[in-house]
């Protein structure tokens, strides 16, 4: 097989273009859904410097990080989903402007 | 260019405009269909990385379990577009500049810092075999415990999404 590189810093950019997208997504998104979508594109991005770091450093726990990572965003995914639910159940809205009281 | 490289373009360019429609879509539909894109794309870049059971694990539990669970609550909710306020103005306002600061200065330290490393293709068995040997050797007890904590998010969630049960029988 003929060696073919990328540069690590390619794939750190990339990384941290994701986070970044992910962070602005955040900050300017006013519905629930599309800023927990944001997290979990901010644990994308993380998740791509894990493997990369790993491929450079031949260290395969980072791979092994990464399906941790993985395991963690699905129980947030699926508690986060419920409480959306229940959110909307209460307040019948999904903007978070109006979501500003813990009680009912 | 190498054949490596035209594909590392080619996958970071879904990325990318992945991520960049995610932000400029108002129906959170549409958000998580890119989002489903740029997951596809991250695993292709996976396999480039000669990570293939990440890429696979991308794809079933990213791309596959976690956006299905998206979708179905935007399609149960029936969630339309986002509207507009005063505060998602003012967050633009700051949100925007300041990603644009931090990523400039990222960039410039992350291409400062690294000279000219590259990152070879196939360089590390990703094989199952190697990550199996670490995940149930070195990593037992997180991986146990890891279990423990999906047991705890189903309970968690059959608990939050489940209708409050009301003795007076309140309409719901």
């Amino acid at each position: 097989m003929v060696p073919s590189y990328v540069p690590l810093s390619y794939y750190l950019l990339l990384s941290g273009f994701l986070f970044a997208c992910g962070v602005v997504g955040f900050l300017i998104k006013r519905d629930i859904i599309t800023i927990f979508m944001s997290i979990e594109l901010m644990l994308n991005g993380v998740n791509l410097s894990f493997v990369a770091f790993a491929a450079h450093w031949h260290a395969l726990a980072g791979q092994v990080f990464v399906f941790f990572v993985m395991v963690v965003a699905a129980a947030e995914a699926t508690v986060g989903l419920a409480i959306i639910i229940a959110v909307y159940r209460t307040r019948e809205t999904l903007n978070v402007d109006q979501v500003n009281l813990l009680k009912l | 260019m190498s054949f490596h490289l035209i594909l590392f373009l080619a996958f970071g360019a879904v990325c990318v405009g992945g991520a960049v429609n995610l932000l400029a879509q108002r129906h959170p539909i549409n958000s998580a269909l890119s989002l489903i894109a740029v997951m596809a794309a991250l695993a292709g870049e996976y396999l480039l990385l000669g990570a293939e059971f990440v890429a696979a694990v991308q794809v079933i539990v990213y791309a596959g379990a976690v956006m299905v669970l998206f979708v179905f609550v935007i399609m149960l909710l029936n969630a339309g577009e986002e509207e507009q306020t005063n505060g998602s103005r003012v967050a633009f306002l700051l949100g925007v500049p300041g990603m644009l600061t931090g990523g400039v200065l990222v960039a410039w330290v992350v291409l400062r810092q690294s000279g000219s490393e590259t990152v070879p293709i196939g360089a590390l068995p990703g094989r199952p075999t190697d990550i199996a040997q670490l995940l149930f050797h070195d990593f037992l007890l997180p991986f146990e415990v890891t279990s423990v904590l999906i047991l705890i998010a189903i309970m968690g969630a059959v608990v939050l999404a489940s209708k409050p049960e009301t003795p007076a029988g309140r309409a719901d």
